[in-house]
């Protein structure tokens, strides 16, 4: 049986960009699929062309057990989509902008009047919800985005990117809500730029590339495909390199590596930042002085780097280093 | 919330022509709503008809000659239909504006994932432009009493007469708006909506007898006048209210101004409102 959200051999292309070339995709119900991959890699042609805003060329979607092309207002009933960009009315309260959203689902105006208190509460905008949305941060306008995609509470969800341009403590918030929403049995499908993300909130991920999916799985997986999480240390004098190697293979799960020129050791590692302090510690000990420290997690660039040699040609990520000087 | 959820997503449709009124009329009183925001818009709106009452009495009345008459009262009974109708014209340019600024928000990915009737988005939206029609309208006939306009100036009318003369401006309005509502989506830009509206008002409504009598036009302007859609609404107008300057052509819309009106008006709602809405389809499908 296909899962909540199935797709098999979806192109779509404008003009001579073959935006989707061939994606297929299976993501079972109550679980999250992330959709990985940099700028323009398709990944919101997909979502568009699953949640009926845009035909494909050929190939087939079914959602929620129903078949998108066929069935494109049965599938409407059934989802909830927050897409790229905030889809909110800046001139509506964001009371107003719920139960419009609620009516449009075809509740009843009493109905939808509840739902949309309720989801304003639940989204930590009651105090603003009689304020029009122009006044409302990009953080309060995601959540009230958010808030009209789950006003049926859709079993199928899709969103696009929830958490691009926002600030890390919004990122949080919205990420607990999604968790949330998750454990509540829904399935999503997520798209991202960041690996983080999507190791996050997805229990598998597929990445994509100029339309295509390049590989798929855990996040697990993916990161193995990397090398995983390394610690990369830059010592003071050369002649301290041997001893560092010592350490660090010490700790590591796997053979340090060497550049001579720039004495820079890696290895592969896993224990995050409470091994890097034992790094630490253990260099201290021993004498060494380190230039510089970082725990370095797998990005989606290194995952890019992996899978296909090139880097992910818009770097969407500040460098997830953590350094510790 | 499950009871909630559990009413919306067990339902089944009903009927598509209930489901369309009632997502018409909430996409309504959304435009509705967004309008009393942006009170600038309607004064603006308001503003020009308002000019033109005031520069055409002032400026043009005395100097015309309507029905043989060069009096200015003439004239300002004569004008009033032709304001009236020019106005409510003009409404084709902020449905084009407003439908061309929605289809490039985010907003319309919103509503197209909806399981909301199909035309609901124009509907809602020409039904909110009539409101706003209606609303300038009214201000305008208080500004045509205030510099001396009075129905009946010209034979005999009643209460209903004129009220029915209201109403057929205002489904000329409605209308047209639905032409609008073409142009906004078939423009790039809402700037191009604003314009685009509105340059091509200006012949429909100058070769016309809004502000001239027709007889004074060469013949084949004169033909084309006499047809255009847009006077026989003003015809049917300055027979309703019994104003002056009636044309006497026996050309088929002004001698029968009020079905010439009924029938050209519902044929472009139908022509366009179909055109509009297979195009709201496949705008970005
Ligand atoms: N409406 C469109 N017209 C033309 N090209 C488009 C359109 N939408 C997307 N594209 C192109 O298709 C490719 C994939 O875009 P998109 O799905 O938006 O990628 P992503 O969401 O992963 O950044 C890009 O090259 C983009 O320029
Ligand atoms: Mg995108």
């Amino acid at each position: 049986m296909p899962g909540a959200i199935y797709a098999e051999g979806l192109v779509k292309t404008f003009g001579d960009v073959r935006a989707l070339d061939g994606v297929d995709l299976d993501v079972p119900e109550g679980t999250v699929l992330g959709l990985l991959g940099p700028n323009g890699a398709g990944k919101t042609t997909a979502v568009r062309c699953l949640t009926t805003l845009l035909r494909p060329d050929s190939g087939r979607a079914v959602v929620a057990g129903l078949d998108v092309l066929k069935n494109p207002n049965e599938v409407r009933r059934s989802i909830g989509l927050s897409g790229q960009f905030a889809a909110v009315d800046e001139y509506l309260t964001g009371r107003e902008n719920l139960q419009m959203v609620g009516q449009l689902y075809q509740m009843k105006a009493k109905d939808a009047k509840v739902r949309a208190a309720e989801l304003l509460d639940q989204f930590d905008l009651a105090d603003a919800a009689d304020r029009t949305a122009k006044t409302y941060s990009g953080g309060m306008r995601r959540r009230l985005d958010l808030a009209a995609a789950l006003v049926v509470s859709p079993p199928v969800m899709f969103m696009d990117e929830p958490t691009t341009g926002l600030d890390p403590r919004n990122r949080q918030l919205l990420w607990e809500v999604i968790k949330r929403l998750v454990s509540g049995g829904t399935t999503l499908l997520l798209t991202t730029q960041y690996l983080e993300e999507a190791d996050h909130l997805a229990h598998d991920i597929a990445v994509v590339d100029h339309g295509r999916v390049i590989a798929r799985g855990t996040s697990d997986q993916l990161k193995a495909r990397t090398g995983g999480e390394r610690v990369e240390v830059v010592v003071h004098d050369r002649e301290h390199i041997p001893t560092a190697v010592e350490v660090l293979t010490g700790f590591g799960k796997g053979d340090t590596t060497v550049e001579e020129h720039t004495r820079k050791l890696t290895v592969p590692v896993s224990g995050g930042a409470k091994l890097l302090a034992e790094v630490i510690r253990e260099l201290d000990i021993r004498g060494i002085e380190i230039d510089d420290i970082g725990l370095r997690r797998p990005t989606l660039d290194d995952v890019f780097l992996s899978l296909t040699g090139h880097a992910a040609e818009d770097k969407p990520e500040e460098n997830a280093k953590e350094t510790v000087k | 919330m499950s009871a909630v959820t559990d009413a919306v997503r067990g339902t089944a449709p009903g009927n598509p022509l209930g489901q369309s009124v009632r997502d018409s009329l909430v996409i309504a009183k959304r435009n509705l709503i967004r309008m009393s925001r942006i009170p600038e818009m309607v004064i603006f709106g308001l503003i020009q008809p308002i000019m033109f009452v005031v520069l055409f009495t002032y400026v043009f009345g005395g100097s015309m000659q309507i029905g043989g008459s060069t009096s200015a009262t003439d004239y300002t009974n004569f004008l009033m239909a032709g304001i009236f109708a020019q106005t409510v014209t003009f409404a084709t340019a902020g449905a084009g504006a407003g439908i061309a600024d929605d289809m490039h928000k985010g907003l319309i990915d919103r509503f197209r994932s909806l399981p909301m009737a199909r035309g609901a988005v124009l509907t809602g939206r020409t039904l909110a432009d009539l409101v706003q029609t209606a609303l300038t309208l009214l201000v305008l006939a208080v500004v045509a009493i205030l510099v001396g306009w009075r129905v009946g100036s010209d034979g005999s009318t009643d209460a209903a007469r004129v009220l029915a003369a209201f109403g057929l401006l205002l489904l000329l309005g409605y209308a047209f708006t639905w032409i609008g509502a073409l142009i906004g989506l078939s423009v790039r830009t809402p700037e191009a909506a604003t314009s685009g509206g509105l340059i091509w008002l200006f012949p429909v409504t100058f070769i016309s007898n809004a502000f001239v009598d027709t007889g004074n036009m060469t013949p084949w302007l004169r033909h084309i006048a006499e047809w255009n859609p847009f006077s026989a609404t003003v015809q049917a107008c300055r027979v309703l209210f019994a104003n002056p300057g009636q044309s006497t052509s026996d050309a088929w819309p002004m001698q029968h101004p009020v079905w010439a009106s009924l029938i050209y008006s519902v044929l472009i709602i139908l022509i366009f409102r179909t055109l509009a809405v297979r195009k709201y389809r496949s705008a970005t499908a």
